[in-house]
């Protein structure tokens, strides 16, 4: 199995929405609205960074978070529901 | 009482009716009967104008649609100033007028996918409902958006003319590419109103269709997601009309009417604001027309000691209006209305023979006004 490099399906757009403090996911059809720190993970999926650099550039920012047990499956949730490939 | 009113909260998204002009005459068409001429259309200038302030108010999602959209030429640049204030874009075409070169200028600007109206899935039955020989177009243009990588949604307004043929409609999605399709029984506004008894499907071809989509969801799952709009008329509920009157979306309509609803011209006194005149955060927030049916303090019984009145808003103010001669009345699509029997005696009434009809009405012309049958 080649690497995975996040990044966002077509058609999705992740946005810091300014007037609500949030940030969210538009899709086609669709507003999600992102909580905690799932805005600031998505950010990374810009398509240049497979999942071990996204876990350690996150565990560099958060000593100490769980993020390398739960981000994988985080991102592997995101990619069932069609907004990253 | 002097407690400072609770803010409003930002609407999330728009519907931009950027001309009324289309080449389709479909007889289900929700556009008002008095459609707006292409020299009362609002410049390209007012409409970059009117998305800077749609996404300072907190829009975040915009689809562009018509009429036809495609018949304004600046349409890509009208993309990029919504794209350019953040906002997502959604094109909702006929297909027609669609090619390679104008695409590619689109996805430049930054439209982010399309949807494509289909009026059946028999190429000689689609182009007699929709007026025009369109359905060889529309397949083109669905391969020409897959092509592209864009993300490709059919819509489809289900009547009496095409809800035999629900299977097949269906199998388009799949087969031209779409990852959704969206399966709306008519809503008698505008055009539709007029031809309503042409239109109305019996109780059995409902029945037969709800089974068909049940089906196809199980065949489809995970490929295509099937969106079925409720027929109101047939369920004894009322629909959440907009998620509520001015709490979720404004239409701005070609001539730049800012609306709470698409079909709520219709509302008499309403006297919606236009973007020329006002800004549009005092039109979301304050004006008379989006204040309305704000929230729960206008409604009459029965909605206004039921349950459900945050859940359905009391259904749609426009039908009410339609079907009661009161736009503040429950819907009648609701069996608590006391108007409910409009609805029953409409939907259970044997289906005309067609001879008895006249000729359905169609939306002609902007400048036109109602063919007569």
């Amino acid at each position: 199995m080649t690497a995975w490099y996040p990044g966002p399906a077509p058609g999705v757009l992740l946005r810091a929405d300014r007037v609500r403090g949030v940030d969210l996911l538009l899709l086609p059809e669709r507003v999600v609205v992102l909580e905690g720190a799932a805005g600031e993970v998505l950010r990374l999926c810009d398509g240049t960074r497979d999942v071990p650099r996204i876990v350690r550039e996150l565990t560099a920012r958060h000593p100490g978070a769980p993020v390398a047990t739960e981000v994988p499956a985080f991102l592997d949730r995101v990619r069932k529901e069609g907004w990253l490939r | 009482m002097t407690a400072p009113p609770a803010p409003v909260p930002p609407p999330w998204a728009l519907l931009a009716e950027l001309t009324h002009a289309c080449p389709l005459h479909c007889t289900y068409c929700s556009n008002p009967v008095e459609l707006t001429r292409r020299s009362r259309e609002l410049t390209l200038a007012q409409w970059q104008d009117t998305f800077r302030q749609a996404a300072d108010l907190g829009v975040v999602s915009a689809h562009l649609s018509g009429g036809e959209p495609l018949l304004r030429q600046d349409l890509a640049e009208i993309v990029a100033a919504a794209d350019g204030a953040g906002i997502h874009t959604q094109l909702i075409t006929s297909g027609v007028g669609l090619d390679r070169d104008r695409l590619a200028r689109l996805t430049d600007a930054g439209l982010r996918s399309v949807q494509l109206s289909v009026q059946h899935a028999d190429p000689a039955d689609g182009d007699r409902i929709a007026g025009h020989r369109a359905h060889a177009a529309k397949e083109r243009a669905a391969a020409l958006v897959t092509g592209a990588g864009l993300p490709l949604g059919l819509n489809v307004v289900l009547h009496r003319h095409n809800l035999g043929a629900l299977d097949a409609l269906i199998g388009l999605a799949p087969a031209w590419g779409a990852d959704r399709i969206e399966l709306a029984n008519t809503q008698f506004y505008g055009w539709a109103f007029l031809n309503k008894a042409e239109l109305l499907p019996t109780r059995a071809q409902l029945a037969e269709a709800e089974a068909t989509v049940r089906r196809r969801r199980q065949q489809l799952d995970g490929r295509v997601e099937i969106i079925w709009v409720v027929p109101d008329h047939f369920e004894g509920t009322a629909k959440p009309c907009m998620g509520g009157w001015g709490a979720v979306s404004l239409t701005v309509t070609p001539d730049g009417t800012v609306l709470p609803c698409p079909a709520a011209a219709a509302i008499p006194g309403l006297d919606p604001p236009n973007i020329r005149d006002h800004p549009l955060r005092r039109i979301w927030e304050h004006s008379a027309a989006f204040t309305r049916y704000r929230g729960t303090a206008w409604m009459q019984d029965p909605c206004r000691s039921c349950a459900l009145r945050e859940r359905d808003f009391g259904g749609c103010r426009c039908q009410a209006y339609a079907l009661t001669g009161d736009a503040a009345a429950t819907d009648p699509a609701c069996r608590h209305s006391p108007h409910h029997t409009v609805i029953r005696d409409l939907v259970d009434a044997p289906a005309p023979p067609p001879q008895a009809l006249g000729r359905p009405r169609r939306p002609g012309h902007p400048s036109r006004r109602v063919e007569t049958p």
